[in-house]
């Protein structure tokens, strides 16, 4: 079977998850990316790689950050850009997610950016796109249930080589609720790929996916004992609703074990980088000092996801 | 009509016999095998040279999707499927809707299936009523109407102390009782088998642990109340562990596989294809060759498709959003063919799981064999022939299967049910 978001010539069609993707065009991503970075610079922050090409940001779950930084993306690629929040709409008047689809090709469609709740639901339209002879139109996962977020991946990457430089000699620590992100996936997925030698995650075991280890990770269910040495500490976002219940007890309790705090952060290497995809629970799986710290990074981090959808994008764009 | 199948392969697992000879029907009924009785004259001879004649397949589980589903199948549509697989007497579950729990639902589909004249039908009654696990269905009255077993489907009972009540009422009467171990907690928004692949494919897992946990209740609670238990689509390793455990402690229980679950794991998940949505779920591959084994050395006592047709629209939405199942009649052979070539078994028993032990589990005495008065109702097929399984070809109005462009062996030539040629391929 081949692997759904590259075409005939292996370069990328879609972008759906970094699960699978070569190493050598994740490298390419990133190396597209750092140009880009300098575009947000200048006075006129707009290039002309995808003027005339209608992108339509699809989505099916709530989101303003990731929506808004692909909308920054794409206007900066000079595309234009619709925004459908389809949860208020056609879904709930029942129509099928592939109905929506099509009927959105009909108005000339040139990249669909999909979120949606279901795990493969962007997979599921770039299949159905390759099986109407559709390869013009382009998808890109801007997060699907708990499979993946490859742009938050990339961007993660992009962040850890904008500090560290050498992924081959890092040791990486993903923090808390492993089993519903697909941000940790994608970040499992390009660590390993990239060859960062040991990846930890670091959580309780309610909230640890079965079987986690088989996707190239050391298991740590004690904080201090993971962190120990680690020149990146990547944290998650924990959902309120899985703060009570028969995940977790209380949200008091996952701090004072889970919870980033400075003294905890001092086992990792000194000059370890702290980074966190948002929204951050301050409080909860982060203490205020250390978000707000010399070694966080969350910022850049952000400013690092428009370069890196914009080179997502421009290289769709032109595959 | 007197028909001459004349110089097939019987293979014919009840009596364990597998040879070349005729055989000879008349009145609906077997009147011969080996030499023509006297005075026969055919007034149809089947030339079966090089065929395998079998006896007509009898299917654990196949849902025709009436009352209430019509949109995905019809008795109609579900019928050709069933003659063109060769399968001739179905099991039928519960889970229709309204569910199989009124006398007057089961008697009506009997008469439409009786009207259609084609595969025969065993209805498996409600266990409860609206498969809700709350009230219990008039379980007499339902064996009056034709029911031949009692089920939950897929859809568990929730309060144990209504499930060994039913058991308990069951075995007033000594009817069996067919359940799927599923615990309802620990299967609960989950859509795939709690693994590698779920969790790489971030898809909410069903642990084994639903499996063995109902597995646990149910037989000890057969125990308990003397039900006459059988467990349907075991699909882990452990489940059949515990089973085996049950039948050493002196529990009297058989148990059933699908075709899917001995063919296929979750790897074959691949990227979300929806047609890998089943319940219970495609497990680890050491679970399916745990399954396979267990079939072949008669530990699983049956092989059963567990039909399940779906519309285009049930499947093509986002995996964990589809509807879950495969259709299946028209694979049992080919994928029973294909089993029991990899398990190096022999034809006759390969096909004793779809024949004669499945008559068991159903409680058929006049068909599953091809003794003489037996229930003429026989499969011939080819079992050299290759066919490619696509939309078109399959009968079944549901076209999901995960088999779709997948070669495999056994062409069915001739269905008969009573003596009549029903299809011929």
């Amino acid at each position: 079977m081949r692997n759904p978001q590259l075409n005939k010539h292996g370069e990328l069609q879609h972008l759906l998850t970094l699960d699978g993707l070569p190493r050598d065009i994740l490298t390419t991503i990133l190396d597209t990316a750092a140009p880009f970075t300098e575009v947000a610079e200048r006075e006129v922050k707009k290039l002309p790689l995808l003027r005339g090409k209608s992108v339509f940001n699809l989505f099916f779950e709530n989101s303003t950050r990731t929506r808004t930084t692909f909308e920054i993306a794409a206007k900066r690629l000079s595309a234009d850009v619709v925004n459908l929040n389809i949860n208020t709409s056609s879904a709930a008047k029942g129509e099928s997610l592939l109905d929506t689809v099509d009927n959105l090709c009909a108005m000339q469609a040139d990249m669909f950016v999909v979120r949606h709740a279901a795990s493969g639901a962007p997979m599921l339209i770039a299949q159905h796109l390759q099986n109407t002879g559709r390869d013009h139109i382009h998808v890109v996962n801007a997060g699907d249930g708990r499979h993946a977020h490859p742009t938050q991946g990339l961007l993660d990457m992009y962040t850890i080589r904008h500090f560290k430089q050498d992924f081959t000699k890092l040791t990486v620590a993903i923090v808390g609720d492993v089993l519903h992100s697909r941000v940790a996936r994608s970040q499992i997925a390009a660590l390993t790929t990239l060859g960062v030698p040991e990846v930890r995650v670091i959580g309780p075991k309610t909230l640890l996916p079965t079987a986690v280890e088989k996707l190239g990770v050391r298991v740590f269910h004690d904080m201090r004992e993971g962190l120990k040495g680690v020149d990146v500490v990547m944290m998650l976002r924990l959902q309120n609703e899985r703060m009570n219940g028969a995940l977790l007890p209380t949200p008091q309790e996952y701090y004072k074990i889970w919870g980033l705090t400075a003294e905890k952060l001092a086992l990792a290497k000194p000059d370890a980088i702290v980074m966190h995809p948002g929204p951050m629970n301050r409080g909860v799986e982060i203490d205020s000092a250390v978000a707000d710290g010399a070694q966080a990074v969350i910022l850049p981090q952000v400013t690092f996801g428009i370069a890196v959808r914009m080179a997502v994008m421009s290289m769709l764009g032109s595959n | 009509m007197k028909i001459l199948i004349s110089n097939g392969r019987v293979v014919d697992p009840a009596n364990r016999s597998d040879a070349v000879q005729n055989i000879y029907l008349d009145g609906g009924k077997i009147v011969a095998v080996g030499s023509a009785p006297d005075g026969f004259t055919a007034e149809r001879t089947i030339d079966a040279s090089g065929l395998v004649v079998a006896p007509g397949f009898i299917d654990l589980a196949a849902r025709l999707r009436e009352p209430g589903f019509e949109y995905r199948a019809t008795l109609e549509s579900e019928m050709e499927a069933a003659m063109a697989g060769g399968v001739t007497s179905l099991a039928i579950p519960p889970d229709t809707d309204p569910a199989l729990d009124e006398p007057g639902l089961v008697e009506m589909l009997t008469y439409r299936a009786k009207k259609l004249n084609r595969a025969h039908i065993y209805p498996v009654g409600a266990l409860t009523i609206g498969l809700k696990g709350e009230r219990l269905s008039e379980m007499a009255e339902l064996v009056e109407a034709g029911c031949v077993a009692f089920s939950q489907a897929n859809v568990p009972i929730v309060d144990n102390a209504v499930l060994m009540r039913a058991l308990q009422y069951a075995a007033t009467f000594g009817f069996r009782v067919w359940l799927q171990p599923i615990a309802p907690f620990l299967s609960r928004g989950g859509y795939a088998h709690d693994g590698e692949v779920a969790t790489r494919l971030g898809l909410p897992g069903i642990p084994v642990a639903s499996e063995t946990v109902a597995l646990y209740t149910y037989l000890e609670l057969a125990k308990i109340t003397g039900a006459r238990l059988h467990i349907t689509r075991l699909s882990s390793a452990a489940g059949l562990a515990l089973i085996e455990q049950a039948r050493a402690e002196g529990t009297d229980v058989s148990c059933d596989v699908s075709i899917n679950h001995v063919h296929l794991c979750d790897m074959d998940i691949g990227y979300f294809n929806p047609n890998c949505h089943l319940i219970p779920p495609l497990r680890s591959q050491r679970d399916r060759e745990a399954l396979c084994r267990g079939l072949a050395e008669g530990r699983i006592n049956a092989l059963c498709s567990d039909h399940t047709p779906v519309d285009d629209d049930g499947k093509q939405t986002p995996f964990s959003e589809s509807e879950p199942g495969a259709t299946g009649l028209e694979l049992l052979l080919p994928l029973t063919l294909k089993w029991a070539d990899r398990a190096g078994l022999s034809l006759l028993d390969g096909l004793a799981r779809i024949t004669s032990d499945a008559a068991k589990i159903v409680g058929i005495t006049k068909a599953g064999h091809l003794s003489v008065g037996a229930r003429a109702d026989i499969c011939v097929f080819d079992p050299a022939a290759h066919v490619t399984v696509s939309r078109d070809g399959l009968k079944s109005q549901g076209k999901n299967t995960p088999f779709l462009g997948m070669e495999l062996p056994g062409k069915v030539r001739y269905t008969l049910v009573e003596g009549q040629v029903m299809f011929e391929g």
